[in-house]
């Protein structure tokens, strides 16, 4: 790892003198830092190459060193997969259902606990307890509580409903046709809303009392310094939390397992790249799955990172 | 030299996304984490001429972690010198292992032997030359002769035979309440068109007719009917190609397959097999397709009495077939110690192993010479059955096609599951039997 350093430091000796000064001050902290800048270099930009290699040849089954390079076919046939059609439905439903109930139940939750109310520390800790646990148990309880049987079998939620009345909302959650992935969303919306809520707490006792005193003082109504002051200065935290919150959503994959196996109508990307990969050792369609996804969070982070980039410059 | 860097680098990939899938599914990586230090690790310093192996499989529990256990104790009496390790990891039908197995053999680091279903579930690994043909052990031990011909055909690939089966089970079997079939009156239906009479009326008295399960059941539904309708012949037509998939036959079987989605539970995609067996158990279902070791779920984890709490026939139009899958042992090309690994195949094979393991995992011997007194009632009719009946082989536990083809198939039915379309069914399993 030490001598892998070297040529890394040669290559700044050959440009201008600043840049040896610098490195010559710096020579500590680059060094202690290069052994985890080339174990992300190979094991994470490494690899994402190499996926990428692989989504552009036709590699399929154990035997692969024959394989062609056949360019961009892979990514243009998944187009035409009826699958793949299926995936982009139930990972747009329940990103926007997840992130979006989630964020509004965070910021709700905030504002309740942050308006002064008794055993702050109790309400914080049980809403943000299921942070805890992870989305396999999630999975293993919400399938029990979600069960969609009827008649006499009834269990669970839809049992609940019975029993206290409220049969309208008896439903078949992640067995309704079509929109079964809102069912997983509400496991997912538990288990994440307390976390959002913890970001959003924070950013609303960043605010600083002065400035809400002095909206009071001109004579703002307590939802228009919400509206007018509060909110807008959540900004950054909404930005996050969507940040996070988006690409949980757009690689779920453990929860749907865990509640309902592997079944085409609950299919997301990254269920069918395993299921292509490891079942039909269809490597060429897994890494071109892979790819899909890759770009897809990118689209969420990148843009993210490139305004945080900024801010911190400024 | 640049073939094996590939190699290595490639199997580095697939090693890099084994954790995070594994963690994700919660199951036993401690078992693949010790299994791969033995294999690695020279600790010969303690006892220098023990040799070692260690056997792949993903039976981690009930009856076939039992009768694993009982094969091992028949080897360590054959042969003491030969350490056994066992290498399972856990996972039901050997999904997560078979990711884990495959990552190995890319890293032409394999395991003594490895569990497979005998037959073309196993082209992958032969096709990439990673597991030895085993045609000279048929020969030397005599195989030949105490295993049925449609066995041995149907595992035979490119003319070579390259797993020893341990056990068999039936597929086409169809459990049934005999209280429920009782009180309406009713018999074990023997064509679809009977089910379809009987479904009316325990549906009109309130009994779900079929229970079914998660779509990997509804798969093995899917193959039980095509059998069924298209009969022995024709249906394994299917395989070798001699059978059309566009045909008017197929067709039919197919809207046959989606009729009998009208007499089913609604919520048979959150249920597990054993759910569905729960079903007919409790009076709630009268009829359910399942493989035989449900027959070990009714008995023994049931404690039911045959004929009292639960009976079974052929499923509907398969009678006198008998639709069958094996658990098998290979040997990979590269195996750390060959004869050891031999060793163990022998083992696997004999009279002696086979009915140590059967027993204890509610399964038939692959041989037909095996003592059917110590077996309960089930598995000796099974027996009679195997040794008389036409075979045909199971597409969802891997003994009729590839994988790449049964995964198109999966995803064919999955996809028909959401929209009920056969037309549609058929072009994508015409289109999928095309890709071959």
């Amino acid at each position: 790892m030490r001598g892998d350093s070297h040529p890394v430091s040669l290559i700044f000796w050959t440009k201008e003198g600043s840049v040896i000064k610098s490195l010559q001050r710096h020579w500590l902290s680059i060094a202690l830092l290069s052994p985890s800048l080339i174990l992300l270099g190979v094991f994470v930009y490494g690899f994402i190459g190499l996926n990428i290699n692989i989504s552009l040849t036709d590699e399929v089954g154990l035997n692969n060193n024959d394989a062609n390079f056949i360019g961009l076919e892979n990514y243009i046939k998944l187009l035409d997969d009826p699958r793949f059609h299926i995936d982009i439905w139930n990972t747009i439903v329940f990103s926007f259902s997840f992130i979006g109930i989630t964020l509004a139940l965070g910021l709700g939750l905030a504002i309740l606990i942050d308006s002064k109310i008794p055993a702050e520390g109790f309400f914080r800790s049980v809403y943000l307890l299921p942070m805890a646990v992870s989305f396999i148990v999630t999975g293993v309880v919400w399938r029990w509580l979600m069960n969609p049987a009827t008649g006499e079998r009834t269990s669970g939620l839809n049992l609940l409903f019975d029993v206290v009345g409220l049969d309208f909302l008896i439903n078949q959650w992640h067995l309704t046709p079509t929109w079964g992935m809102l069912g997983i969303a509400v496991p997912a919306i538990w288990q994440m809303s307390g976390y959002t809520m913890a970001l959003f707490l924070a950013g609303l006792r960043g605010i600083p009392e002065e400035v809400k005193e002095a909206a009071r003082m001109d004579g703002a109504s307590e939802l228009g310094i919400y509206r007018r002051v509060i909110l807008p200065m959540l900004k950054p935290v909404a930005l996050s939390a969507v940040v996070i919150l988006a690409h949980i959503s757009l690689k779920v994959f453990d929860l749907i397992i865990a509640i309902a196996g592997k079944q085409i109508a609950l299919d997301v990307p990254a269920i069918y790249m395993w299921q292509t990969t490891f079942d039909a050792y269809n490597f060429a369609r897994g890494a071109t799955l892979a790819t899909y996804i890759l770009i897809s969070v990118a689209i969420f982070v990148i843009p993210y990172l490139i305004v945080t980039n900024r801010k911190e410059k400024v | 030299m640049h073939l094996e860097k590939k190699k290595t680098l490639k199997a580095l990939a697939i090693a890099a996304t084994i954790p995070f899938v594994l963690t994700a599914c919660a199951s036993g990586s401690t078992d693949t984490s010790s299994s791969s230090d033995s294999n690695s690790g020279d600790s010969g310093s303690t006892s220098s001429d023990t040799a070692q192996i260690e056997v792949f499989s993903w039976w981690t529990g009930g009856g076939e972690e039992a009768g694993l256990n009982a094969l091992v104790e028949v080897f360590n009496a054959e042969y003491p010198d030969i350490e056994f390790e066992n290498g399972a990891v856990a996972g039901g039908a050997g999904t997560n292992a078979r990711a884990v197995l495959a990552t190995r053999l890319e890293a032409n680091d394999p395991p003594a032997s490895f569990q497979g279903h005998a037959g073309l579930e196993l082209l992958d690994y032969i096709t990439a030359g990673q597991i030895e043909d085993l045609s000279f052990l048929y020969d030397e031990m005599g195989w030949r002769d105490v295993m049925p011909q449609e066995l041995l055909d149907l595992i035979t690939v490119d003319g070579g035979i390259y797993s020893v089966p341990v056990n068999i089970h039936r597929a086409n079997v169809m459990w049934a309440n005999p209280s429920v079939l009782d009180e309406y009156n009713l018999d074990m239906p023997s064509t679809w068109d009977e089910f379809f009479a009987a479904a009316e009326v325990l549906q009109a008295g309130g009994v779900i007719p079929l229970a079914l399960g998660e779509q990997w059941t509804q798969l093995h539904l899917f193959e039980t009917v095509m059998l069924g309708e298209l009969g022995t012949d024709a249906y394994n037509g299917l395989w070798d190609g001699s059978t059309d998939w566009a045909s008017a036959d197929v067709t039919s079987a197919l809207e046959t397959f989606n009729r009998i989605y009208d007499y089913t539970n609604s919520d048979a995609a959150s249920l597990a097999w054993q759910d569905a067996s729960q079903l007919v158990i409790s009076g709630d279902a009268a009829f359910n397709i399942m493989g035989d070791w449900a027959e070990g779920y009714f008995r023994v984890d049931n404690e039911l009495v045959e004929q009292e709490g639960y009976t079974w026939a052929p499923s509907p139009g398969t009678g006198g077939t008998f639709q069958f899958l094996s658990d098998s042992f290979t040997l990979p090309v590269g195996a750390p110690d060959r004869d050891s690994t031999i060793a163990w195949l022998k083992v696997a094979g004999s009279a002696e192993g086979q009915d140590a393991f059967n027993v204890q995992k509610g399964s038939i011997p692959a041989r037909n010479d095996a003592d059917q007194s110590i077996y309960p009632p089930y598995l000796q009719e099974a027996m009679d059955d195997w040794s008389s009946n036409a075979g045909a082989p199971s597409l969802t536990h891997g003994t009729a096609a590839s994988n790449a083809f049964k995964a198109e198939i999966e995803t064919a039915l999955g996809l028909f599951l959401g929209t009920r379309d056969v037309a549609a069914f058929q072009d994508a399993l015409v289109a999928a039997a095309a890709a071959q």
